[in-house]
C-alpha cells in the first residue's frame, strides 16, 4: 500500500513559499522517521518547492510513501530548463537580480537536492520540468 | 546559552513579541539561502541581513533557535507577523555577524 500526498506550489508567490515543504515535513515527523532522514527530504522539498516558485510557470510537489520508499516528485507547467547540464552544476543560475535580493539564486538548488537523495531523476521541456528524488526506507530511518 | 540569556544584553532587541526560548547549539552566518538550508543546523543562531519572509520559512524549517538581523536591516512586517505565526525569534541589532559571533564566543566560555 502507498500513501500520496500533493500540494501546490503557485509562481512568485514568495509569502506562501516553504508551506508545501513545512506540511511534508510535519507529516514525516507524525510517522517517525529520524531527525536525520527527515532533514534530508525536506532540504530537497524545499529546494524544489523554490525552484517551482522562482523559476515556473506554477506546479505541485507529491510525496509518496510505501514501505520501502519515499518518493518526492516536482512537476511544473514550463517553461522548462534549456541545458539540464548547466542547471545542475554548481553556481549556475538565472535568478534576476530581485529574486537574488531576497537570498536565492546561488545555484546551489539543483546539486544540493541531487546530494541529500539516495536517487535523483530530471526531465525537462518546454512543457515542464519534473525532478523525482527519493529515498529508501529502512529500519535505522526510524527513532 | 539560552536564547533569554543572549538578548540580556542591550544591543539585541528581540522584534516578535514573546520568547519562545530555546538553546543557542552553534551559530551560522550566511546570506545565501540555498547554503543556508544544507548547511545550518537544529538549535543555530542564524546572523543573516535579508529580511524577507523567506527566512523565516528557513528558519521554522530548521528549526534554528533563534535568527540575528544583523547591521540594522530593515525588517519589513510581513517577516515579523510570519515569525510571530511561527514563534521564530526575530531579534534585530546594529552589530555584523562576526561581532555577534565573538559575544556568542566570549559569554558562552
Ligand atoms: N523548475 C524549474 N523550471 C525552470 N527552470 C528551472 C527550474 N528549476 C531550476 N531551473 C533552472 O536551473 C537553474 C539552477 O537551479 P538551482 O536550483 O540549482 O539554482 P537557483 O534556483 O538559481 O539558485 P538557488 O537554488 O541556489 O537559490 C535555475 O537558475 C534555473 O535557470
Ligand atoms: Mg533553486
Amino acid at each position: 500500500m502507498d500513501i500520496t500526498y500533493d500540494f501546490e506550489v503557485y509562481a512568485n508567490d514568495y509569502q506562501n513559499a516553504g508551506n508545501a515543504s513545512s506540511e511534508i515535513k510535519k507529516y514525516l515527523m507524525q510517522i517517525g522517521f529520524t531527525t536525520k532522514f527527515i532533514r534530508k527530504i525536506v532540504i530537497c522539498a524545499y529546494e524544489a518547492e523554490m525552484n517551482i516558485v522562482i523559476h515556473s510557470l506554477g506546479g505541485k510537489l507529491t510525496i509518496t510513501i510505501d514501505n520501502k520508499k519515499i518518493i518526492l516528485t516536482s512537476t511544473d507547467k514550463g517553461p522548462g530548463i534549456k541545458d539540464l547540464d548547466l542547471a545542475l552544476s554548481e553556481g549556475y543560475s538565472t535568478a534576476t537580480e530581485a529574486v537574488r535580493e531576497m537570498g536565492f539564486g546561488a545555484g546551489m538548488g539543483l546539486p544540493n537536492m541531487k546530494k541529500n537523495c539516495k536517487f535523483f531523476e530530471i526531465d525537462s521541456s518546454s512543457k515542464g520540468t519534473i525532478v523525482k528524488l527519493s529515498w529508501e526506507i529502512k529500519d535505522e530511518t526510524f527513532s | 546559552m539560552l536564547v533569554s540569556e543572549f538578548l540580556n544584553d542591550d544591543r539585541f532587541e528581540l522584534v516578535t513579541d514573546t520568547i519562545n526560548d530555546k538553546l543557542i547549539k552553534g551559530a551560522y552566518c550566511g546570506d545565501l539561502l540555498s547554503w543556508v538550508m544544507s548547511h545550518a543546523k537544529k538549535g543555530d543562531l542564524w546572523c543573516t541581513v535579508l529580511t524577507h519572509a523567506n527566512v523565516v520559512a528557513i528558519a521554522t524549517l530548521l528549526e534554528v533557535s533563534c535568527v540575528i538581523i544583523c547591521e540594522s536591516a530593515p525588517i519589513e512586517s510581513e517577516t515579523i507577523k510570519k515569525a510571530n505565526q511561527e514563534k521564530v525569534n526575530l531579534i534585530k541589532t546594529k552589530l555584523n555577524s562576526v561581532e555577534v559571533i565573538k559575544k556568542l564566543w566570549v559569554e558562552n566560555g
